[in-house]
């Protein structure tokens, strides 16, 4: 039995270093040969262009709004809500999360509207929100904050509750001062579980911003889908849902690297667990 | 000697929706200036209650704390606690930074402190390391630093060693009886063992069951500096007897 399984484990562990060291290339390799087949479709299909455009339509399409300038307006504005929301989203959140934590009894008596609230989906009051807050940028900010307050609140809660009690003594005993206590210990022990929120919160944030812009807007990437869908230039659609997903990743990229950066301790510990494994 | 903490009378009952525990029930004893008290006792008689109040982690029902300290500043204490307690965001020379931090103190003073410690406890060359890499025992010897930084005026250990292996447990206690002959810092140890107790106090007190009092005081007579090699000795022996009756008496 042991001879049997020895060598299928070494190939197993042997094929999974394989993908580990050539992951990259394979998730472009794959990328390439989607739009290869995507493109073989719509050339040899009859489908019209307003139903499936090809590869290279929406790349011209692309280019063209790139060089005339209109696609980098449209994103930096739907940018430019994305990160007002998210920023004033989760700062409120951060904030009423801390005390929420620290107060049961402000938790009491919170808790069960915001739970409420939660329950309100964001999406279906949008056009309430343009309608009392206008078609501006206001409203756009107001529903991303919206969108992303809840799961950046909810992991502040845990992750101020989640620091030990032992550690709060220790601090007690240093005769540390509340903002002390939060600068030493509450802000770092939280950390983790806080930028975990943060990172569903920024791609929570882009869904709210383009749900502003569908319900009523003359801007932003949002309204760009609206405008393709309306002029059956499905192209223009795909290269604003492209933007969209370029713009997720980016801030989704960005809290990672926050993360990569502010809890080393963290990863150094992952690194070496993981070399670990492969020895 | 001078006395440094008379402990008067002193009454814990915990509120009635914990449970109205009375834990602690008219202690009273006096320690030395630079003397190593420890306390010993059946679980759940209070010893780390009384570590909390004396700490200032936790208020008396009743009863009072007079420190002899000097122009009437409140007392410098170092706790160690029974886990590491260790912030695993920190290196283990910022953990032993921490107190040092918190007063304020300039980082390059504080710094060349915690090296000192460093090498006191042995920690030589994991000066930059994360505290998860560090065994249960270096841990510790990492929170033992931490607290001797500030220069406590008393030191309060609660079952320091409780979580480490007995091997480790020993070597553990063979190097805070260096560490203690070094800095004469004033200690109060709460422990469960016997010759832990024996080998590093001068002075021993028995917590009853609860209600904690204080029970018997045994003074330990043997001459410093003590090594590990006192364990062996018949008198260690003896006196480990009469402090295990008195524990357990019947």
């Amino acid at each position: 039995m042991e001879i049997s399984l020895k060598p299928t484990q070494n190939k197993n562990n042997l094929s999974k270093k394989w993908v580990n060291q050539n992951g990259n290339w394979l998730v472009l390799i794959s990328g390439f040969l989607v739009l290869l087949i995507w493109y073989l479709v719509t050339d040899w299909s009859d489908l019209p262009a307003f139903i499936l455009p090809s590869p290279l339509m929406i790349w011209t399409t692309f280019v063209r709004t790139l060089l005339d300038g209109s696609l980098v307006w449209h994103f930096s504005l739907t940018l430019l809500e994305v990160l007002l929301g998210l920023t004033a989203g989760s700062f409120l959140a951060t904030m009423i999360g801390y005390f929420l934590a620290k107060s049961s009894t402000l938790e009491q008596i919170l808790s069960p509207y915001l739970v409420a609230s939660q329950a309100i989906p964001t999406v279906a009051i949008a056009p309430l929100l343009v309608i009392w807050f206008g078609p501006g940028l206001f409203s756009k900010i107001l529903i991303a904050g919206l969108i992303v307050f809840f799961p950046v609140l909810v992991n502040t809660v845990v992750g101020v509750k989640s620091v030990p009690q032992d550690l709060r003594d220790l601090m007690r005993s240093l005769r540390a001062t509340r903002s002390q206590t939060l600068r030493y210990l509450e802000i770092p022990a939280a950390l983790p579980v806080f930028l975990g929120g943060l990172r569903v919160g920024a791609t929570l944030s882009v869904i709210g911003a383009v749900v502003g812009e569908f319900v009523g807007a003359d801007r932003g990437l949002g309204f760009l889908i609206s405008v393709g869908r309306g002029q059956y230039d499905t192209a223009l659609v795909f290269v604003a849902v492209f933007a969209l997903i370029g713009m997720a990743l980016g801030l989704y990229g960005t809290v990672i690297l926050m993360e990569r950066k502010l809890l080393i301790w963290q990863h150094h510990n992952q690194k070496s667990s993981t070399t670990e494994i492969e020895n | 000697m001078s006395q440094f903490l008379q402990v008067r009378d002193l009454h814990v009952t915990y509120a009635a929706e914990n449970g109205g525990l009375r834990a602690l029930h008219g202690v009273n004893f006096n320690i030395n200036q630079h003397e190593f008290v420890s306390i010993i006792g059946p679980s759940g008689s209070g010893k780390s209650t009384l570590l909390k109040v004396i700490a200032g982690l936790l208020e008396p029902t009743r009863g009072e704390l007079i420190f002899n300290t000097q122009n009437d500043q409140p007392a410098r204490i170092g706790f160690v606690f029974q886990q590491a307690n260790l912030m695993p965001w920190r290196t283990v020379l910022e953990n032993i930074m921490l107190p040092m931090e918190i007063q304020k103190i300039d980082p390059l003073v504080s710094k060349k402190k915690a090296l000192e410690l460093v090498e006191l406890v042995g920690l030589d060359g994991f000066e930059n390391t994360w505290v998860q890499d560090l065994s249960g025992g270096m841990a510790q010897r990492v929170a033992i630093a931490r607290a001797l930084i500030q220069e406590p005026e008393l030191l309060l250990l609660d079952e320091p060693f409780g979580a480490l292996d007995a091997l480790t447990r020993e070597q553990m206690g063979e190097e805070l009886l260096r560490v203690w002959q070094v800095r004469k810092t004033t200690v109060l140890m709460v422990t469960h063992s016997i010759s832990e107790a024996l080998l590093l106090s001068d002075r021993v007190l028995v917590l009853s069951a609860r209600p904690g009092r204080i029970y018997d005081d045994i003074a330990v007579g043997f001459p410093r500096p003590r090594t590990d090699q006192l364990r062996y000795t018949p008198a260690f022996g003896e006196l480990s007897q009469k402090l295990k009756a008195a524990i357990l008496p019947g």
